[in-house]
């Protein structure tokens, strides 16, 4: 069996690191279908282009509810537009990304569509990992044994309020990485990283050999090098929905750039 | 739906039910069913709980004949009202928020939300947050809030903020995403105490054994003064929790029909109506696993009802688990039948119901024929009707 498409993105990215360059994974996030179906494509294929090293495709949900403001209006702006699972897939198959792709959503959608079929269709578009907001770990053990079945790599979720015992269970049925929200609430811009990050972080790496990724509140270059000292990966989503929405594709392409500049900065070589 | 997830365990009704939510909220989740759990088993919980709502709320509540609307139904048929518009704040409401509010104090957290459709949930956390001193934020639907003008007022003079929500159909559905919202932030500080038995588990089992004392009296009342059960108990349904608080004593009385009423708003066959249970699929929303009223893609749909607090696109799981068995009959009525009845009852009997209870009412109304002298009809009068007083005005074109 060939190696899984976001376990080969993580190798190359540790072969990096032996050459001497080590860094973070930059994990953008979009909003698929905004702020339309045309441009939300280009959008992929530019932060693809500009230094991402995997992108999530968010599904649009009418009710969002892990999702703070901004990203809450660019998939209400996405649904306007017809943007629901099929033609999401469709934007990720044409789009060929050259990066993993990870689709992010709730679970009803999926549901709705068939969970077998979405699968099924997900992969063949092309994407490489599921991240579904409302599937805890536990949840619903015949489905996420099913997601484990399929193609597709099953991101797990951890919080600042997981706890042991959950993470335990949670890291043992993760695949590809784990995202570490950095903080409690919803997606969305905020001043700083968090001071107990580290301690956070500390706890996931005991439990899990997998690569790691910090997101939730993380928008500046500052702050994803802050993050890059301390996990694998860096993920930044509303403040590019945010940019993406105001200043457009030119605006969005400097964003990232300063953004892979800033998870190869300053770190420090891998012990 | 050939996907349908869903497993018999714990916390489920049938595969109905689950804990779909995002994973910061699991521990609050985990820590609530612990305290709920351990306070089910201690007497002074209880103790303390029913004391609260006898010198409180003024219960047990009545259970009142009303003969002018059972000539109405039929000749001969005894139909009663279980009066819970008359409790303190004038719902059934503040049964689940006294019991809620005693496990938050259990947990240490100071902090409460809620979310709310009419007001009247909003306005029985208010109350019992007063009673206890504790901080309270409750969100509503700016919708909402303008046909609710009165019960945001009330919230607002017992010491609660009222947060408006602007997002999506500015309704209950979406005061509850920011409810939801709210607690994961400050889910370390906060309790969030549900209005209905929705939401994830335990939130459904939680709820309903709160309400579950409406159906323990009124059977003992029933029985004592007619010795005999009721032949149908018929209760509306929104998210369900004054229908599950009435049905849950008689699940076990095979003979007895239980029947739960949805809004039909401006009718079954239009886009504009809450009847979850009739014209739903099953689907994953705020936490659980039930009925939804949603589209081909899995998105969900607005619902509309004259009465905000129908107005939902979920309901209960264990109304999806009672629908499947048939254990319970599910039925809709209109906007219309609803005004009707609440029409009716006041000049009938001299009892203003709630829009929400009115749907019930005219379910019973509509039915004229299907009882014989002597059956017992039991309603459930969930709420008294002055808070819609200004709105039935302005719908009939009443000048106040």
């Amino acid at each position: 069996m060939s190696e899984h498409p976001i376990a080969a993105r993580w190798r190359s990215l540790r072969e990096e690191a032996g050459r001497g360059k080590p860094r973070a994974a930059l994990i953008p996030y979009l909003t698929a279908g905004y702020p339309t179906p045309e441009l939300s494509r280009e959008a992929l294929q530019l932060v693809a282009a500009a230094g991402a090293d995997f992108v999530e495709v968010g599904v649009p949900f009418s009710d969002p509810l892990a999702d703070g403001p901004t990203i809450q209006r660019s998939i209400q702006a996405a649904l306007e537009q017809g943007m629901t699972v099929p033609r999401v897939l469709e934007l990720i198959a044409r789009a060929r990304l050259p990066v993993p792709v990870v689709v992010m959503t709730y679970l009803n959608p999926v549901l709705a569509y068939g969970l077998e079929r979405f699968l099924e269709d997900a992969h063949g578009a092309g994407a490489s990992g599921l991240l579904l907001t409302d599937l805890p770990a536990g949840a619903d053990p015949q489905l996420e044994a099913r997601v484990a079945a399929s193609p597709l790599a099953l991101i797990r979720l951890i919080a600042p309020t997981t706890t042991a015992e959950r993470l335990t269970r949670a890291v043992r049925s993760a695949t590809g990485f784990l995202y570490l929200i950095s903080r409690l609430g919803v997606t969305g811009k905020r001043d700083e990283v968090p001071q107990d990050l580290p301690s956070h972080v500390a706890r996931v790496r005991a439990a899990s050999d997998l690569p790691l990724a910090v997101g939730f509140g993380i928008s500046t270059p500052t702050q994803a090098q802050a993050a890059a000292q301390l996990a694998d990966g860096v993920v930044v989503g509303s403040a590019l929905v945010e940019t993406l929405g105001s200043g457009g594709l030119a605006a969005v392409e400097q964003l990232v750039r300063a953004l892979a500049a800033a998870v190869r900065a300053l770190r420090a070589p891998a012990a | 739906m050939t996907d349908l997830p869903g497993v018999a365990a714990p916390g489920r009704f049938g595969p109905y039910g689950g804990r779909y939510v995002p994973e910061t909220l699991m521990a609050a989740l985990e820590e609530l069913e612990r305290v709920y759990d351990e306070a089910k088993g201690d007497p002074r919980f209880w103790a303390e709980l029913d004391g609260l709502l006898k010198d409180y709320v003024g219960r047990p509540t009545p259970l009142t004949e009303t003969p002018r609307l059972g000539a109405e139904v039929g000749p001969g048929v005894v139909v009663v009202l279980k009066r819970e518009d008359l409790n303190h704040t004038g719902a059934h409401k503040i049964n689940n928020t006294l019991g809620q509010v005693l496990l938050a104090r259990r947990m240490g957290k100071p902090r409460i939300i809620a979310e709310t459709g009419a007001g009247q949930h909003g306005v029985a956390t208010a109350t019992v947050c007063a009673r206890f001193g504790l901080e309270c934020v409750v969100y509503m639907g700016e919708e909402d809030m303008r046909r609710q003008r009165l019960n945001v007022y009330r919230m607002e003079l017992m010491g609660a903020r009222v947060v408006p929500v602007t997002s999506g159909t500015r309704t209950l559905k979406d005061a509850t995403n920011e409810a939801l919202r709210d607690w994961v932030t400050n889910v370390t500080t906060t309790h969030y105490i549900i209005g209905s038995v929705v939401g994830p588990d335990p939130f459904p089992r939680i709820v309903r054994d709160y309400q579950s004392v409406i159906g323990r009296e009124a059977r003992a009342q029933t029985l004592e003064r007619y010795r005999r059960l009721p032949r149908t108990v018929a209760a509306c349904v929104g998210g369900g929790s004054n229908a599950m608080g009435i049905f849950t004593a008689f699940l076990d009385d095979g003979d007895v029909e239980l029947v739960g009423v949805e809004a039909a708003g401006e009718g079954l066959g239009t886009r504009r109506h809450a009847a979850s249970l009739a014209r739903g699929k099953p689907g994953v929303f705020h936490g659980s696993l039930s009925y939804l009223l949603q589209d081909a893609d899995g998105q969900v749909q607005p619902a509309h009802s004259v009465s905000a607090g129908l107005d939902y696109p979920g309901v209960g799981p264990e109304h999806a688990y009672l629908k499947d068995t048939g254990r319970v009959l599910y039925e809709a009525v209109t906007d219309r039948q609803a005004l009707d009845a609440f029409a009716d009852l006041s000049r009938l009997e001299g009892i203003l119901p709630a829009l929400e209870s009115a749907h019930a009412i005219a379910w019973v109304i509509g039915h004229r024929g299907h009882w014989g002298a002597g059956d017992i009809v039991l309603i459930n009068l969930s709420g008294r009707g002055d808070k819609d007083v200004a709105m039935v005005a302005e719908l009939t074109g009443a000048k106040l």
